[in-house]
């Protein structure tokens, strides 16, 4: 049963092959024999999920089945579940349990799919390997020696291990594609707007997108059909109708125009991962594609911007965690600013007290112009970098990260060259534009082979041309269908 | 940029962030080594470039100044550290 597409499940239960309570609770003991050495959730909702379960079946006994009743699914942490602990993975939110859901896990629940449990994730979505979560690293399934990538590591090694069907994500830097690529699944993150961020704990509110960690682009698909849409709750979600994400999968690429931007290929990625992207660049064009180099000059400048613009945002969204109306407070505070001090020293991890410090620092009297200012300038020459990009080409493509997974540990001590994992994914946050990764391919790791994203950038709002292009792919490889050894 | 001691200490007090004495050497340093990379966005020059808002050039949304909420205090409160009568409780601000 975990080896099936969410097509085949939704088909499945469509035709009384297995009810949502079978599906469900084979899931649960894949969790329960599996999860312990991933260390990928945070919470597991046994309860909330077989009672969710015992719902869709009877809603579908009664008619009223959608195509994703009765198919479970995993919340990143970052997401408010009504009745349920949301951490976001970290001690300050470690005794929280949310008020109310988030417009995801509403729609999703609309949908009928039960929660299987909340993903384990980096503190505040805060990191590129899953190192600074509270509650410990989660491990990437293909070598548990390694990192499975962030901050939706979580999400991404259980997608990976058969342990769910899909998951949320959420992606400010490149956190559902980063991990996506680490893990070898496929993720997508949409246009900023597309999906309404309404009970999605804020890190970087400008930058900010929830998206789905699925197996391949079709379940991707099937579950950006529930995700998306207006949502007067949050005022940046875009007023749009909403495409079926599904109808355009089988659209032949043949005249498909793909842009491979030169500052994509250079100096910094791994030679082995780069050729692995190559490959699947030449596979596209054997389906018919034409490649064009074009150039995106000002993407060099992508990490700087955003080590200025999400800090920023961050150390203005985090001041609401102050140890007065919900999360932890320290013991015993001497006064008001006691109490906020050490509650929140004591209650978020390194790395967001970094970001933090940096934030208020470029907001802080006398450095606005100089840094955020400049930031959001720069941000207008990345982003119209895109725009003549795309008056040339359909989609762009490139490596998603510069290389495979790496050890625990390797970088945790130095944030900088953390920060440069996410070198190609972060102008499309910046842009605001949607973006997607794919398995492309193995290099040889220590353990075994360990996987390779490609990162297939699109205009404005072409999520289902993402999907489409993707899918083509899915159709003439089997990348996606590999599974880690020990969770076939 | 590098950035001191009491720096360092002036932007954790400005952030409402108790940090150990211990761990400052390592902020000096991480927070220097960022304030590195960020410096690079320096070299660009972007007088008369329109700092950007919004991706898409949305418009900020209004709606009518109505009550759409209903009275949750208790549900909400139930997170909170310490309520009394309805009250977040905090140390003693006013003497």
């Amino acid at each position: 049963m975990h080896n099936k597409s969410i097509a085949e499940l939704s088909q499945g239960l469509a035709s009384g092959d297995f009810s949502s309570i079978e599906l469900t609770r084979a899931y649960l003991e894949r969790i329960e024999t599996h999860n312990a050495g991933l260390n990928a959730l945070i919470s597991v909702t046994a309860e909330e999920a077989m009672a969710a379960a015992q719902l869709a079946d009877q809603t579908r006994q009664a008619g009223n089945a959608g195509p994703l009743t009765g198919v479970p699914l995993v919340y990143k942490d970052i997401f408010c579940t009504d009745g349920v602990k949301t951490s976001c993975g970290s001690k300050i939110l470690d005794n929280f349990i949310a008020p109310y859901d988030a417009t995801v896990v509403a729609k999703c629940k609309t949908a009928g799919m039960p929660m299987l449990g909340k993903a384990n994730m980096d503190e505040f979505a805060m990191g590129s390997s899953n190192e600074t979560s509270f509650y410990g690293p989660v491990k990437n399934p293909w070598d548990t020696e390694t990192v499975p990538g962030g901050s939706s590591g979580g999400s991404a090694a259980l997608v990976a291990a058969r342990l769910t069907p899909i998951a949320t994500g959420t992606d400010t830097g490149g956190s559902i594609r980063q991990p996506a690529a680490l893990c070898g699944i496929t993720g997508l993150k949409p246009t900023y707007g597309r999906v309404s961020r309404y009970g999605m704990v804020a890190f970087a509110s400008s930058l900010d997108q929830a998206g789905p960690m699925a197996r391949s682009a079709e379940d991707a698909a099937w579950l950006l059909n529930v995700m998306a849409g207006f949502d007067e709750h949050d005022s940046t979600s875009v007023e749009r109708e909403v495409p079926d994400y599904t109808a355009h999968l089988n659209t032949d690429l043949q005249g498909l125009k793909i842009g491979l931007p030169k500052e994509y290929f250079g100096e910094g990625l791994d030679a082995e991962v780069g050729r692995v992207v190559d490959a699947a660049i030449r596979q596209y064009q054997q389906m018919g594609a034409e490649l064009m180099e074009i150039s995106l000059p000002n993407s060099h400048l992508s990490v700087p911007t955003y080590y200025v613009v999400a800090p920023a945002e961050c150390s203005s969204n985090l001041s609401r965690f102050d140890g007065v109306r919900f999360g932890y407070r320290c013991e015993d505070p001497q006064d008001l600013e006691d109490l906020y001090k050490r509650s929140r020293g004591e209650g978020f991890g390194a790395e967001v007290k970094r970001r933090i410090m940096i934030g208020t620092y470029a907001l802080s009297a006398g450095y606005y112009d100089a840094y955020y200012l400049k930031a959001q300038q720069l941000r207008q020459l990345i982003s119209d970098d895109f725009k003549r990009a795309f008056e040339k080409v359909d989609v762009i493509m490139g490596p998603t990260a510069p290389d495979v997974a790496f050890k625990l540990g390797a970088k945790a001590s130095d944030p900088v060259s953390m920060y440069l994992s996410d070198i190609y994914t972060i102008a499309t946050n910046l842009a605001g534009l949607p973006g997607m990764s794919i398995p492309a391919g193995f290099v040889a790791g220590n353990k075994g082979d360990m996987p390779v994203g490609l990162q297939i950038i699109g205009n404005y709002f072409d999520e289902s041309r993402l999907l489409n292009v993707a899918h083509q792919f899915q159709l003439s490889t089997n990348w996606h269908q590999r599974v880690p050894e020990g969770f076939e | 940029m590098s950035l001191g001691k009491e720096d360092i200490e002036k932007i954790a007090h400005l952030a409402r962030l108790g940090i150990n004495d211990a761990d400052v050497p390592g902020y000096v340093r991480n927070l220097s080594d960022i304030l590195d990379l960020v410096e690079q966005m320096s070299a660009v020059e972007t007088s008369g470039v329109t700092p950007m808002a919004h991706p898409l050039d949305a418009r900020q949304r209004l709606r009518a100044d109505e009550v759409t909420e209903i009275n949750q205090r208790e549900q909400l409160q139930a997170n909170a550290p310490q309520v009394e009568a309805g009250l977040f409780l905090v140390p003693q601000v006013i003497e």
